[in-house]
């Protein structure tokens, strides 16, 4: 799994917000992603297809219907590679005291 | 990623990783107490892995942290089982999950895939969303340089 995959499916902005609400409701279908979106179900189609390829959607079959999960081990990846072990608690304490003071996180 | 903000309905994970190697060192590595004692922080998984056996996750001095029954076993593509956390009270009292490791051959490499899940909201659901990632990378590191990655208790 190349990194450049996973940079350039995280690097759209809609991909973000389909990522985004797997992360709120995890194993979605297609049709419960497309609910309220403004995007076609046939731009969420292939917005998910390249998240699956970059390895940060995985599905699932369950009965007739494809289930949809976020997938955090690429990203988990890229926080391995530059983020040392001993970084990762204070960047934590970093990105929370930055959400208490701006509100919530950017797009 | 900010795994705080898991919303407590959540029931269930389901990762994928891609390792480059056979099925048969794959499952090694997630049978193999010394195997599992490299990668997984200083825990040691423990069982003869026959259905219907137990299996206990060990922590490096000797207590149990999680424990099961192997519900089923088939050498070297899936693995099913319970798990019940017996470290903590406020996790132990949620009862079991149920975690399935599926290993399928793909070109050089082997995709692993890992579901856990409970029947309703349970507390052991959050945390091992933030463990497996890191578990599943220090596995991968292991197997395909040879060595785990180390990580500070906490």
């Amino acid at each position: 799994m190349s990194m450049d995959v996973v940079f350039r499916a995280l690097a759209d902005r809609c991909r973000r917000q389909l990522l985004d609400r797997l992360h709120q409701t995890n194993g979605q279908t297609l049709g419960q992603l497309c609910e309220g979106l403004a995007m076609s179900r046939q731009a969420v189609t292939k917005h998910l297809a390249v998240l699956e390829a970059a390895n940060l959607v995985a599905t699932k079959r369950q009965g007739r219907e494809k289930l949809h999960f976020i997938n955090p081990v690429p990203i988990n990846d890229i926080a391995e590679r530059w983020i040392g072990k001993f970084e990762r608690d204070r960047l934590r304490a970093l990105a929370d005291l930055k959400d208490a003071l701006e509100g919530n996180r950017d797009e | 990623m900010r795994w705080k903000e898991i919303a407590m309905s959540d029931t269930r994970f389901f990762y994928v990783t891609y390792i480059r190697t056979t099925p048969e060192r794959l499952w090694q590595a997630l049978t193999s107490a010394e195997f599992t004692g490299q990668y997984w922080f200083g825990y040691r998984l423990e069982s003869d892995w026959q259905p219907g056996a137990p299996w206990r996750m060990v922590f490096p001095d000797g207590r149990v942290a999680d424990a099961g029954e192997v519900l089923e076993a088939v050498p070297p593509r899936r693995l099913v089982l319970s798990w019940r956390n017996e470290a903590w009270p406020e996790l132990h009292a949620d009862g079991f999950t149920r975690c399935t490791f599926e290993l399928e051959p793909d070109g050089e490499m082997v995709k692993l895939s890992i579901t856990h899940a409970a029947e309703r909201p349970h507390a052991l659901i959050s945390r091992v969303a933030s463990g497996w990632p890191q578990v599943l990378a220090s596995l991968k590191s292991l197997l395909e340089t040879g060595r785990a990655l180390s990580r500070p208790k906490g």
